[in-house]
């Protein structure tokens, strides 16, 4: 069976982000671009399948900017097989992504989809669950531990709000993967080497039939209200004062 | 036209998280007079949906007795909450729970929109507060689609009376099982404290902790203040505490009256998940630590001295 994973070009997560002046979105030139840590677990998944014999091909699709592509190419240096860019330079909102990746997993046929849950710039928390639905297909979103039975099923472990829970699926299958489900591997400089003959191969949303227009219009990005500074304390004691006293919480 | 709310259930009653939802919920009704209904949907959740009906603000109940919504299945779910949404509701709102989080964008996708995750903010009926970007910026965005479809961030909105309204309840049909997922298992932390999104005090531990062997000295503390106790990534991927107890960008966002860091530095991805609190007070023995920049109260020094006199000290405070 294929695996396809989609993976996403963000602001790398230990940027500290800036509102840009114009208050029209964060600032994102000249700022270090990496693949979204999710989507690197979900990459991670997808090769530790393969690796159990359970998949055959990993496939990874970015949808975005021409620049895509190194995202591409980081996951093809981790181990993938191939990879897919639906170019465009229109701002991509999770229902237009969810429709690009339906688009491809038309034509690829994977039995498996895995992405992260979440990106790390739009905390949308989405794409995964749309393409499920557009698909038909069930859905298994924050993953913790991913089994695929013989039987044309597959078990996941989930995270949830109360701890976890464990749910069995029909195959094919969407995974979004949360934080405990792997620890993804680095790259080696030899398959960094071999990355950069793998194929990419690059599609419009049109040729995939897919209307990206932005149905959410961004009217304005703010910096969140500052907390003013704080004190230190010398002691226990005079924190515990405080917090009778001054704070009135305790 | 109306606003849906879906609500989370234990059977008996609705959980504080939906109460927050509702809030949002009555502000998107607001400008065009709607009434707001609340679905409730399970197995012998009938005292549930009447527990509903005496939130404040609420028109109507929904009740689905049906095994298929048992476990919050989204794949069964999202075609009931559709079938509703197509019938005359203008929003549909649930609480930025996991089965929020599931849920709603397989409602969305199915009706052709885009969902609005974890609003902060009802600016209009069609425009709205989120945070991006760990919650360093604030988005205004303006939703085009003629269902919006929404999650709620708890912590933005106050809870709405859990009493004091009157409203009816409505038996109505499910739409069966989707048969495409089945509930295996759930293993859920048990624990007497309250819980995380909800409590008045949080303390949490880091990866200063060093290993779950010393998170009792944390319940200690907890269990003088009423409080719960909470994580950071880091403590949680060393695996010293459960993932539930996980306070961040993608675990849980809390804003309690008092938050307690110990041994946590304050990555942005946790900051995310706790800024907003009342009060906060850091406890490391990294004086650099970026906690303290958001901190109202800093104590640098050994946590492994200083909680057990924290707890000594509240010990005297509250006899």
């Amino acid at each position: 069976m294929k695996a396809l994973v989609a993976v996403k070009r963000v602001v790398d997560y230990n940027v500290k982000v800036r509102v840009k002046a114009d208050h029209t979105g964060v600032e994102t030139a000249n700022v270090k671009m990496s693949m979204n840590p999710f989507d690197e677990i979900a990459v991670e998944e997808a090769l530790r399948l393969r690796e159990a014999g359970t998949v055959t091909e990993v496939i990874v699709v970015s949808a975005g900017v021409q620049q895509c592509q190194e995202t591409i190419r980081t996951a093809l240096a981790m181990g993938a097989d191939r990879g897919v860019l639906v170019q465009t330079d229109v701002e991509l909102q999770p229902l237009a992504v969810a429709k690009l990746l339906k688009g491809v997993i038309d034509k690829e046929q994977p039995e498996i989809v895995i992405i992260g849950k979440q990106a790390i710039d739009d905390d949308c928390n989405q794409t995964g669950q749309m393409v499920s639905a557009l698909l038909g297909w069930s859905q298994a979103t924050f993953a913790s531990k991913v089994a695929i039975g013989g039987d044309g099923k597959a078990e996941v472990t989930r995270e949830v709000d109360g701890g976890l829970e464990t749910i069995s699926l029909k195959m094919p299958l969407v995974v979004t993967t949360d934080l405990r489900l792997n620890e993804p591997r680095y790259a080696s400089l030899p398959n960094i080497m071999k990355a950069k003959k793998k194929p990419i191969v690059t599609m419009t949303p049109d040729e995939l039939g897919v209307d990206v227009a932005p149905r959410l219009v961004t009217l304005k990005v703010e910096e969140p209200p500052k907390r003013g500074g704080g004190v230190k304390v010398g002691s226990v004691a005079e924190l515990v004062d405080k917090l009778k006293n001054e704070a009135r919480v305790i | 036209m109306s606003v849906l709310v879906i609500a989370e259930h234990d059977n008996q009653t609705v959980k504080a998280a939906v109460l927050h939802a509702v809030t949002a919920a009555v502000e998107c009704a607001g400008a065009a007079g709607s009434d707001v209904h609340m679905l409730v949907a399970g197995v012998n959740c009938r005292a549930a949906a009447d527990s509903a009906a005496k939130i404040a603000g609420i028109a109507k109940v929904l009740l689905v007795e049906d095994a298929a919504y048992d476990h919050g299945l989204a794949e069964n779910w999202a075609p009931l909450v559709v079938k509703l949404a197509q019938g005359g509701y203008t929003h549909v709102l649930a609480a930025a729970t996991t089965f929020g989080k599931n849920l709603m964008p397989r409602v969305a996708a199915l009706l052709d929109v885009m969902q609005i995750s974890d609003i902060s903010a009802v600016v209009s009926a069609d425009t709205f507060v989120r945070p991006i970007y760990a919650g360093n910026a604030l988005a205004t965005v303006q939703s085009k689609d003629a269902i919006k479809i929404i999650t709620v961030r708890g912590t933005a909105f106050g809870p709405a009376e859990a009493t004091g309204g009157s409203g009816s309840v409505e038996t109505i049909e499910g739409a069966g099982a989707a048969g495409l997922s089945e509930f295996v298992r759930a293993e859920l932390s048990k624990s007497e404290r309250p819980e995380l999104t909800s409590a008045r005090v949080i303390i949490s531990g880091g990866r200063g902790m060093q290993s779950g062997d010393n998170f009792p000295i944390l319940e200690k503390v907890a269990d003088k203040l009423g409080a719960a106790v909470g994580a950071s990534r880091a403590a949680v991927d060393a695996g010293f505490v459960p993932n539930d107890y996980q306070v961040g960008q993608t675990g849980k966002i809390v804003a309690p009256e008092l938050y307690i860091a110990v041994g946590i530095s304050g990555a942005i991805q946790h900051l995310a998940g706790m800024k907003d609190s009342k009060v906060i007070v850091a406890i490391n023995k990294d004086e650099e630590a970026p906690i303290f920049q958001v901190a109202d109260y800093g104590l640098v020094g050994d946590l492994f001295k200083v909680v057990p006199e924290l707890d000594e000290e509240l010990g005297k405070v509250k006899s």
